[in-house]
């Protein structure tokens, strides 16, 4: 099967219907998507398909067919960090960061949606992601800097 | 005397892990090139007969505490066998010694908790690091400026005059000249052990100490490029499962794995009562630990229910009270006799257990998350009865611990399974694995008789059954205490957690503390302060009611303030909050919380602000709703879905107010700013509703209960 994850084509093996977490990381070698739990409650394997957050740890990588598949690793684009990393990055908002990559791509998709979000819409579309070092309340202000500008 | 035994008990294992003669210094500067370096001597952990008095040997690493080194090419090393697990320690090193050699923190590289490049360390735990490891390294920074302004005087030929450096050169005083610290290192093999009277900079003069230098690597976690252990691949890799009773408690009776060993690919092994496969991916691997059928014995075991009876019931008998505190409690007029019930509840580090393992020949390499890298070379040593010299832990950065990775299970049974297989193997743990097999806070019942008149506290009696002796010291004045710990037998397997039972201990205290206050009509601000024997603990108390505005101005009958106040590990913490009960649905909501916390000097204000609220967070889940549930020896809330942890909506308005004194050394800030939340709110919630809710978690269900 194959399957395009970051703007390019792979071939990946399906024998035994693999999460398409597991074939991200085992298969492709794309470490910066997490395993969290396993049940979609804590968000850290998420990935965009087709730009939506998905769970990858209870998405079969065969439901992933023919869709367009981001990861952490492909949101720089030529070296430059997408403004959602820039800004977590500048606000120096992690401790351990295993959270990171999912809080990254949900906070990509939010974003995407909605020209200008308030504090309250952040939290409830951040609020599947589990970060255990409890950095939320910098998650947050972090986001509301580039939220509450106009965005180009 | 305890802490006679404990460095009895270290110096024994120094002792056996000691190869006899120390490093040479030829063989030091093979391994790390030529350069100069300064090294530290644990003189305060080790008894001096077993340092190594020939100054041509160089100690064994053992000995030592940490080192600097500083290659031809100018580059910094700093080795030390703390680890990083999200606290940022890897940064606030890096600015001690930085600071101390007028460098750019780039220019600096941390390595750490690797057991075969840093000297050995207990662990990272203990709030230690702060006040433990940064002065050793500020101090041996300081030697190596010293050393290196030495060699330029001798360079030039110039006396003791000083000499100005910056950013990595050092400049003639007359002719403009100017040498690089790598200049200065070239084609020396200059070793020196650390001298205890030469300077580090005064707080007041920090220029990178005291200022928020970003996470060291930040862009690597925010890109993915960071490996974590559970991360980490080597060439023909395999990934292993491993076998676990149904049950805590469970027994192996039989197991038939020949449906495992036939899937193709899969390998089974067996060693005694442990089980596991290995096989080229985690899919794999997982239906073959499904196929094996186990029989088991199960073993009558301790649920919940009687949970509390159970720890009063085991426990060790307690010292003889003083009649003096009897008496004063017999004879007080305003007295509270209650008791407080705490749940196990667990870390759940986000990245669970990992372990990579390759053996060559008879040397073992493992990769795990862990905050003792040593801890698990010796339980290694003891799994495969091997010397520690032939096993190296390696420890790269992690996804957290909070107290709940002093163990290296999942390393111990990579190294098992990679030995078998003659494959690397790599044992990643699962949620479920993790909240059945790690470990647990403790559960605690605790006691507590205290008796205050205007004058102060008359009498207090404290008993903690199981969770520990942590915070256990009343911080307030009075002569009548007795103040004890009760070890009793846990049903479950528990450990070290984040303040260790100061949140237990604390909570119990300044509950009752607060409940003695209102018996007396007082303040209970003002009841504390007049009570404390504390400076700092009264400083913090009042930074944080100034900020919160402590003036209780009820808007109507369900709404109220609590405050609680503590003192651990170096950390002097109070939280404030302001709450409100839905008069019909009896939810809670924090109107307010408002924590202030001083650790002396502070090194790095961002990333202290961050542990402050991660503690204050973390403390919420346990205060409110975490606990773990247990029944016949299952835990049956052993998932993410079922075991709820704090997330973005249980955030409350909160603020943080550090204190700075850069007269005082800096401490750790990891585990103190966790204490005071549930009290807090505890008595918040009291002076809403006159309810005392005496329990952590508070709020399983998350209604208020009637009174």
């Amino acid at each position: 099967m194959r399957i395009n994850v970051n703007d390019r084509e792979y071939a990946v093996e399906v024998d035994g219907n693999p999460s398409l977490l597991e074939v991200l990381r085992e298969q492709l070698d794309l470490t910066g998507t997490k395993y969290g739990c396993g049940e979609a409650a804590c968000g850290a394997c998420k990935v965009l398909i087709n730009g939506t957050p998905t769970p990858s740890c209870i998405t079969p990588a065969t439901a992933a067919q023919g869709k367009n598949i981001i990861t952490i690793e492909g949101l720089e684009k030529e070296g430059e960090l997408h403004p959602v990393q820039k800004v977590l990055m500048e606000e120096d908002v992690f401790q351990c960061s295993y959270c990171a990559p999912g809080m990254i791509l949900t906070a990509v998709a939010l974003l995407e949606n909605r020209q200008q979000l308030s504090e309250q819409e952040i939290i409830e579309g951040m609020n599947g992601n589990i970060c255990r070092c409890c950095t939320y309340p910098k998650i947050v202000s972090a986001l509301s800097k580039i939220t509450h500008k106009d965005k180009a | 005397m305890k802490k006679e035994r404990t460095k009895q008990k270290e110096k024994r294992a120094f002792e056996n892990k000691i190869p006899g003669e120390g490093l040479s210094r030829r063989s030091f500067f093979k391994y790390m090139g030529a350069g100069i370096a300064t090294y530290f001597v644990w003189t305060d952990y080790l008894a001096s007969g077993i340092l190594t008095t020939d100054e041509d040997n160089f100690p064994s690493s053992d000995q030592l505490s940490s080192w600097i080194h500083l290659s031809a090419s100018g580059e910094i090393t700093v080795f030390t066998g703390k680890v990083e697990v999200g606290q940022n320690i890897r940064t606030s090193l890096t600015q001690v010694v930085a600071e101390e050699l007028f460098l750019p923190v780039s220019s600096i590289t941390l390595v750490m908790g690797d057991t075969q490049l840093t000297p050995y360390d207990r662990g990272t735990y203990g709030s230690l690091t702060t006040p433990q490891m940064a002065p050793i390294l500020r101090k041996a920074a300081a030697n190596l400026r010293e050393i290196l302004l030495q060699q330029a005087r001798q360079e030039w030929k110039l006396g003791e005059i000083s000499l100005d450096m910056e950013q990595g050169m050092i400049q003639h005083p007359n002719n403009g000249k100017k040498l690089s610290y790598g200049d200065l290192a070239k084609g020396k093999n200059l070793l020196q052990k650390m001298d205890e009277d030469v300077p580090t900079i005064e707080p007041s003069k920090w220029k990178i100490s005291g200022t928020s230098v970003p996470k060291i690597n930040g862009r690597d976690f925010i890109t993915g490029k960071h490996r974590y252990v559970s991360d980490m691949v080597l060439p023909e890799m395999l990934y292993g499962k491993v076998l676990r009773p149904p049950v805590q408690g469970a027994k192996l009776k039989r197991a038939d794995t020949d449906k495992a060993s036939s899937i193709p690919g899969v390998q089974v092994v067996r060693d005694g009562d442990f089980i596991g496969v290995a096989a080229k991916n985690s899919r794999t691997a997982a239906m073959a630990l499904a196929s094996i059928e186990a029989d088991w014995e199960r073993s009558p075991q301790v649920s919940r229910n009687q949970l509390f009876d159970h720890l009063v019931s085991s426990a060790e008998e307690g010292d003889a009270i003083n009649p003096q505190v009897s008496r004063a409690f017999e004879e007080a007029a305003h007295k509270i006799e209650q008791d407080f019930e705490v749940q196990y509840i667990a870390h759940v580090p986000l990245e669970p257990r990992a372990g990579l393992a390759q053996w060559t020949g008879d040397k073992l390499e493992v990769w795990t998350g862990t905050q003792r890298p040593f801890g698990v070379q010796e339980e290694l040593e003891r799994a495969f009865n091997l010397p520690g010299e032939q096993i190296r832990v390696y420890m790269p950065d992690t996804g957290s611990g909070y107290g709940g990775k002093h163990t290296g299970e999942a390393g111990v049974e990579a190294a098992i399974l990679s030995k078998a297989t003659g494959k690397p193997v790599k044992v990643n743990w699962t949620r479920e694995e993790e909240f059945k097999w790690a470990y647990f806070r403790p559960a605690g019942f605790i006691r507590v008789k205290g008796a205050a008149s205007e004058q102060g506290i008359t009498s207090w009696e404290f008993h903690n059954y199981n969770s520990g002796g942590a915070g256990i010291d009343l911080p307030y004045k009075g002569s009548n205490k007795h103040q004890e710990y009760h070890r009793s037998d846990t049903p479950l397997r528990q450990g070290s957690y984040r303040a260790l039972a100061s949140t237990a201990n604390i909570f119990a205290m300044e509950s009752t503390i607060n409940d003695l206050a209102g018996k007396l009509g007082a303040d209970p601000l003002q009841f504390r302060l007049n009570n404390l024997d504390n400076d700092r603990l009264e400083a913090v108390i009042k930074a944080a009611a100034g900020e919160f505005g402590w003036k209780r101005t009820k808007i109507n009958e369900n709404h109220g303030f609590g405050m609680a106040c503590g003192a651990v590990k170096g950390g002097f913490v109070a939280t404030f909050a302001e709450i409100s009960v839905h008069p019909e649905s009896r939810e809670l909501k924090i109107i307010k919380a408002v924590t202030s916390f001083e650790c002396g000097a502070i090194i790095n204000p961002r990333h202290l602000e961050s542990q402050v609220t991660g503690c204050v967070l973390q403390g919420l889940g346990g205060a409110l709703f975490e606990s773990v549930d247990f029944k016949d020896g299952d835990i049956s809330n052993a998932f993410l879905s079922s075991y709820r942890v704090p997330r973005f909506k249980d955030v409350p308005d909160m603020r943080v107010k550090l204190v700075n004194r850069k007269d005082l050394p800096s401490s750790g800030a990891g585990e103190a700013p966790i204490v005071c939340i549930a009290p807090a709110i505890r008595n918040a919630i009291d002076d809403a509703v006159g309810v005392k809710i005496n329990r952590l978690p508070m709020l399983p269900s998350g209604i208020v209960p009637k009174g």
